[in-house]
């Protein structure tokens, strides 16, 4: 545990992807291979599932030093990170003389996973004996992994690179092993640095190709006949494994999401054995797609999946075929690999996405204009000879999506961020007209550059009227102006809709307060939205 | 006896005011940091110790007087006196005592020894104003002999690998204390940036030792810093005079640092949690040794500790102040 503290504490304290590269490097040539494995599961993002909620943490931290529980909430404003906030709150106490230390698999497998199975007072019991010989580091780290909230600034990428680093291995070699289901054990990680090619797990899934957001000129690209086009649609991106018979489906958050989508599966039992293919989940009825928030309740409920998917019909719109006949065809030219693709699928709920076709950018630029008509988010733009990548390599694919949704609202509640952000009044919660009175319709983080939070943060501290915990009620003065993907009628929120990734796209300081939107002005995106 | 006003703290029966922020006729200061000692008063009265770093911010034409620490002075009618607050070079808390008892405004201060200024004095009063810049029990200093050695530690592994050092640190206190503790480790020089010479000087004025320091700025072209500690105010990061720096590691020393989170947002390679302010349990040990009835807080997180003190069955309220910014050092 020591180790991998100093490991955290490492990777937090550089700003340089190579040192960090360097430091898990280092740890995974030295760890034992019970400790390394745990540690991949850990810095990879994977979570044991929250053994204890922070309500938890926060009553122990209280009864451990006697402090009143309203410091600490305030203290956890300042800090945005409630695991932070104990480690710190608790330096208060004693380091209890050290016991032999315990290596990260055994605190895993030994000690936090048990806490399943134990009642609440065995488990406070246990969890303040543990931290008592811990230094604050471990402590926090501790912490972060029995409230399943561990993350470290790194990401899957930076874990394969030193990985291969440490062995010497080719970067594809490891993403691959890494990919889909897999149980942290000494010999998993063995397996993992074999420089021999294994049978490959029959589940597992390629890592995603990604594209980037077109921020140049598309005429940039040069001639449309070298690019396949494709609408970017709204749904889940996902890949659909299927090999010795047996069907697996991916989201690209590498969850497996089989289960949710029972005609997914019943349509790919028509599929050839040995294919691999990428698309994306789409809620879809009537031959065109519906919103993402119809997707949703697919993917919100655990139970009666038979009568959602009665209720929100879906397809899996395919785009590309990256295995066929067992055979890894990503380094082939994307056409070569659409053409495969056309003669595979059987016809029904596996659908080939169409590519858009026409003769020059102008034309292009033009159909893209009808995007939110046909509930779609803009173009991708695929360069019909690359391979299928690994990750965000920039070049071959982009997106090119449509400007979102946009409104003019004030700004009523501030509160702190979370992580880097906790010592700023940076989330807000925007308000739009409604008989004389500002009703919230969206929160946003982001869109600010650094100076306009700074200036934010002090005029916010300033002119509070009023205060609710950490939230701060401002005079009704600044108007933003937000953008959002999709817009959705809510019963949860009192405005009675729901937006979709809002985001501040400018500080509107030409603008007053009176001079923003009213709920009658949004309310009619909603009806244009609807009736695409 | 000390009532808010909207140019600061005044005492009507001494006429005058603790720290103004606008200009007044008679400003009474606690010490030389930028939100204490505003320019433009037509007199100005602090500890001896601090008179050198007041003259450096305040100019050669402003009038400021001063006296030891523990000289009883008379102001209208109310006795005045400084007392060491341990905060920088001639930091002190103001004593007022009058017909309504005694008064004692701590400015700034810390428990944490300081070669470079004398050590707080706890001085019984019946009000006791404290600062809460650190006012949460999250903030609790490690020894600072530990913190200076991991400073040292990340100054030579850089170094091994051919780095510079920018270590961010306030112009007042902060870079002198550095500069005084790390004679522990080396007798090297080390380069700072031209802003806090002046102030430098003024600390070997009143014998404090430090580290011999070169300036960063008047180095011929092509001068390498490979290897080297710079010290430099944090307005100079990001300015085109890093350049000249070369390839460099960063690294802020203040209290803020001791929040991960904050660290983060300010994307400092490196953080020392080195503070010239009180943490929490120097707070409440000061409350304690002032013995007052009634506690006063006031910069950064005053409304908790004033909540947490009345809690605790004490008279307490707050004070406001013109600088709200969470953790105003300077």
């Amino acid at each position: 545990m020591n180790r991998f503290a100093k490991l955290y504490d490492a990777i937090d304290s550089t700003t340089s992807t190579n040192a960090k590269v360097a430091a898990m490097a280092r740890y995974f040539g030295e760890a034992p291979p019970a400790d390394a494995a745990w540690a991949v599961f850990f810095l990879t993002g994977r979570r044991l599932k929250r053994l204890l909620p922070y309500a938890a943490i926060h009553d122990w931290t209280i009864a451990a030093t006697g402090l009143p529980s309203w410091i600490i909430e305030e203290s956890y404003s300042v800090v945005g990170d409630g695991a932070e906030t104990a480690a710190l709150v608790l330096d208060q106490l004693a380091i209890v003389e050290n016991t032999a230390p315990l290596p990260l698999a055994a605190w895993v497998g030994d000690r936090i996973l048990s806490l399943r199975t134990m009642d609440p007072h065995t488990q406070r019991e246990r969890v303040t004996a543990w931290w008592a010989p811990l230094d604050r580091l471990q402590r926090f780290v501790l912490l972060k992994l029995i409230t399943g909230e561990f993350r470290v600034g790194v990401s899957q990428t930076l874990v394969v690179r030193a990985l291969a680093q440490a062995w010497d291995l080719p970067v594809a070699t490891v993403a691959a092993r890494l990919m889909g289901d897999w149980t942290p054990t000494a010999d998993w990680f063995a397996s993992l640095s074999s420089s021999e090619s294994t049978d490959v797990d029959q589940s597992r899934p390629y890592p995603f190709f990604l594209a980037s957001p077109l921020e140049e000129d598309v005429s940039t690209l040069g001639d449309p006949a070298d690019w396949i086009l494709e609408w970017k649609w709204d749904g889940i991106r996902a890949q659909l494994v299927k090999r010795g018979g047996a069907i697996h489906l991916w989201s690209r958050g590498e969850e497996l999401i089989t289960h949710r989508f029972p005609e997914i599966v019943a349509a790919a039992t028509h599929l050839p054995d040995g294919a691999v293919l990428d698309g994306e989940v789409l809620a879809f009825r009537d031959d065109r797609p519906l919103p993402f928030s119809a997707l949703q309740q697919r993917i919100g409920r655990q139970k009666q999946v038979a009568q959602m998917a009665r209720a929100v019909p879906v397809v899996f719109m395919t785009y590309d075929l990256l295995e066929k006949d067992g055979e890894d065809i990503r380094n082939l030219p994307l056409s070569e690999r659409r053409e495969r693709l056309i003669g595979l699928l059987p016809p029904g709920v596996l659908r080939p996405s169409p590519i858009v076709v026409e003769g020059s950018w102008e034309a292009l630029a033009e159909v893209r204009t009808e995007s939110r008509t046909r509930g779609v988010e803009g173009l991708m733009l695929k360069r019909a000879s690359s391979a299928y990548g690994v990750g965000r390599k920039r070049g071959d694919w982009w997106k090119w999506k449509i400007e979102p949704y946009t409104i003019d609202a004030v700004l009523i509640y501030a509160q702190p961020g979370s992580g880097k952000r906790a010592s700023l009044l940076t989330d807000y919660t925007f308000g739009v007209w409604d008989q004389g009175e500002l009703v919230p319709v969206a929160k946003a983080y982001s869109g600010l550059s650094n100076e306009e939070i700074a200036e934010m943060d002090r005029w916010i501290r300033r002119h509070t009227v009023e205060r609710f915990g950490p939230v701060r009620h401002v005079e009704p003065v600044h108007v933003f102006e937000l953008g959002f993907e999709g817009i959705a009628r809510s019963s949860r929120h009192r405005a009675g809709i729901a937006v979709r990734f809002p985001r501040m796209l400018r500080w509107r300081k030409d603008k007053r307060p009176e001079e923003a939107d009213t709920l009658e002005n949004v309310r009619r995106l909603l009806e244009s939205a609807t009736e695409r | 006896m000390l009532v808010e006003t909207p140019d600061g703290l005044f005492c009507p029966a001494g006429d005058f005011f603790i720290d103004p922020w606008n200009p007044v006729g008679r400003a009474v200061i606690t010490h030389a940091h930028g939100d204490h000692a505003r320019h433009g008063s037509a007199a100005y009265l602090c500890a001896a110790p601090g008179a050198g770093l007041l003259r450096r911010r305040l100019g050669p034409d402003a009038q400021i007087e001063s006296a030891p620490y523990g000289q009883r002075l008379r102001l209208g009618g109310v006795t005045v006196s400084f007392h060491p607050a341990g905060h920088v070079l001639g930091s002190a808390q103001i004593r007022v005592e009058g017909e309504d008892g005694v008064w004692v405004a701590a400015g700034d201060y810390k428990r944490a020894a300081d070669p470079t200024c004398a050590p707080f004095e706890p001085v019984p009063c019946d009000t006791f104003i404290t600062e809460s810049t650190f006012g949460l029990p999250i903030y609790r200093w490690d020894a600072t002999g530990s913190v200076i050695a991991d400073i040292f530690g990340w100054w030579q592994s850089n170094a091994g690998e051919g780095r510079s050092s920018v270590l961010f640190c306030y112009t007042i206190g902060k870079a002198q204390r550095v500069l005084a503790e790390l004679a522990r480790h080396t007798d090297a020089s080390v380069f700072v940036h031209g802003m806090m010479l002046p102030m430098i000087e003024a600390y070997r004025d009143e014998g404090v030792s430090l580290l011999p320091v070169k300036p960063a700025t008047d180095q011929p072209r092509g001068t390498s810093f490979a290897g080297e500690l710079i010290l430099a105010p944090l307005p100079a990061r990001g300015t085109p005079w890093m350049r000249r720096l070369g390839t460099h590691s960063d690294a802020f020393a203040s209290g803020l640092m001791r929040v991960r989170g904050v660290r983060r947002q300010r994307a400092f390679d490196r953080g020392f949690v080195l503070s010239d302010h009180a943490d929490w349990p120097a707070l409440l040990q000061s409350i304690n040794d002032a013995g007052a009835s009634r506690v006063l807080a006031t910069h950064g997180h005053a409304e908790p500790l004033a909540r947490f003190l009345q809690e605790q069955g004490r008279e307490a309220g707050v004070i406001r102040t013109a600088w709200e910014g969470e953790g105003a050092e300077e």
